[in-house]
């Protein structure tokens, strides 16, 4: 039941990137190219899931736990670091050349398209390396202490 | 190459992301976050971790299919760089949403919806620099 109910929000998600456009790194770069072929699609997208997800959550966290799970798992860190900004900046550099950022590759997949899939192994890479990197330096830490 | 404008449909599926966000929060208490997700599969803390995290995305891949069923075309996917190009993209994203813990998903809608500072700021960073991203590749190295 859980896994079902869990599967079809993924399905949902994925109807929803698929029609709104983020799938496709052509119409998210025109976003972005204000200054040539600008197409402001993707304000759309973010305008319905930002206010649609702001008016759910506020009912949805009024609630002592969620449907399947004894408590509400909400990231808790509060600072804005180096690591944040830094991270999210590359970030961007790497969606700015590709276009796909991962919310619209992993539905994508389901195109069948090589591209999709060539993007998500570089994005899975990327990951790897950035927890081997994070992984050597909490080592260090504990060493040094 | 130049895209059609698709308020509404862009719209639909705006509003669809917010509902697959805001069920996903309800049953399990989760953000709906696709870095977060993937990368949770590479290290899950038990068989159940992995479970749900692998329906999730078993569900996201299914998303073209059901469009494609309904509509008898799949998605557009127009790829307008090289390969070289693609993987060096997907190899920043990946080590980019690491550090930032959060993409446009997870810091873009979830984090932004509960106003925390730390997803606005991300949010605010990374589309400042996409924009300057695909300025540059465009108009300075490209132009």
């Amino acid at each position: 039941m859980k896994l079902i109910s869990t599967y079809l929000i993924g399905l949902v998600f994925g109807v929803g990137i698929s029609i709104s456009g983020m799938a496709n790194p052509d119409k998210v770069l025109n976003f972005f190219d204000v200054a040539g072929t600008w197409d402001p699609s993707l304000i759309f997208v973010m305008g319905g899931a930002l206010v649609t997800t702001f008016v759910g959550y506020r009912i949805v966290l009024g609630r002592k736990e969620p449907l399947f799970e004894g408590r509400f798992s909400l990231p808790t860190a509060r600072t804005i670091d180096a690591r944040l900004i830094g991270g999210s900046a590359l970030f961007g550099v790497g969606w700015g050349i590709a276009g796909f950022c991962p919310g619209g590759a992993l539905p994508a997949l389901g195109t069948g398209r090589w591209e999709v899939f060539a993007f998500t192994a570089a994005l899975v890479v990327g990951i790897l390396i950035a927890k081997f990197i994070q992984s050597i330096g909490a080592s260090r830490a504990q060493t040094a202490s | 190459m130049e895209t059609v404008f698709t308020p509404w449909a862009s719209l639909a599926g705006g509003v669809l992301i917010g509902l697959a966000s805001i069920l996903l929060m309800l049953s399990l208490g989760r953000i709906m976050g696709a870095t977060g997700v993937l990368a949770g599969l590479f290290q899950p803390r038990d068989g159940a971790d992995f479970q749900w995290r692998a329906a999730l995305l078993a569900g996201m891949v299914t998303g073209p299919v059901v469009v494609w069923l309904a509509t008898g075309a799949m998605p557009a996917v127009e790829v307008p760089i090289s390969t070289a190009a693609l993987v060096l993209g997907g190899i920043l994203v990946g080590i980019g949403v690491t550090y930032g813990s959060g993409c446009t998903s997870g810091h873009g809608v979830c984090g932004m919806a509960r106003l925390s500072p730390r997803s606005i700021a991300a949010t605010v960073t990374f589309m400042i620099f996409t924009g300057v991203t695909v300025f540059v590749a465009r108009h300075v190295i490209g132009g």
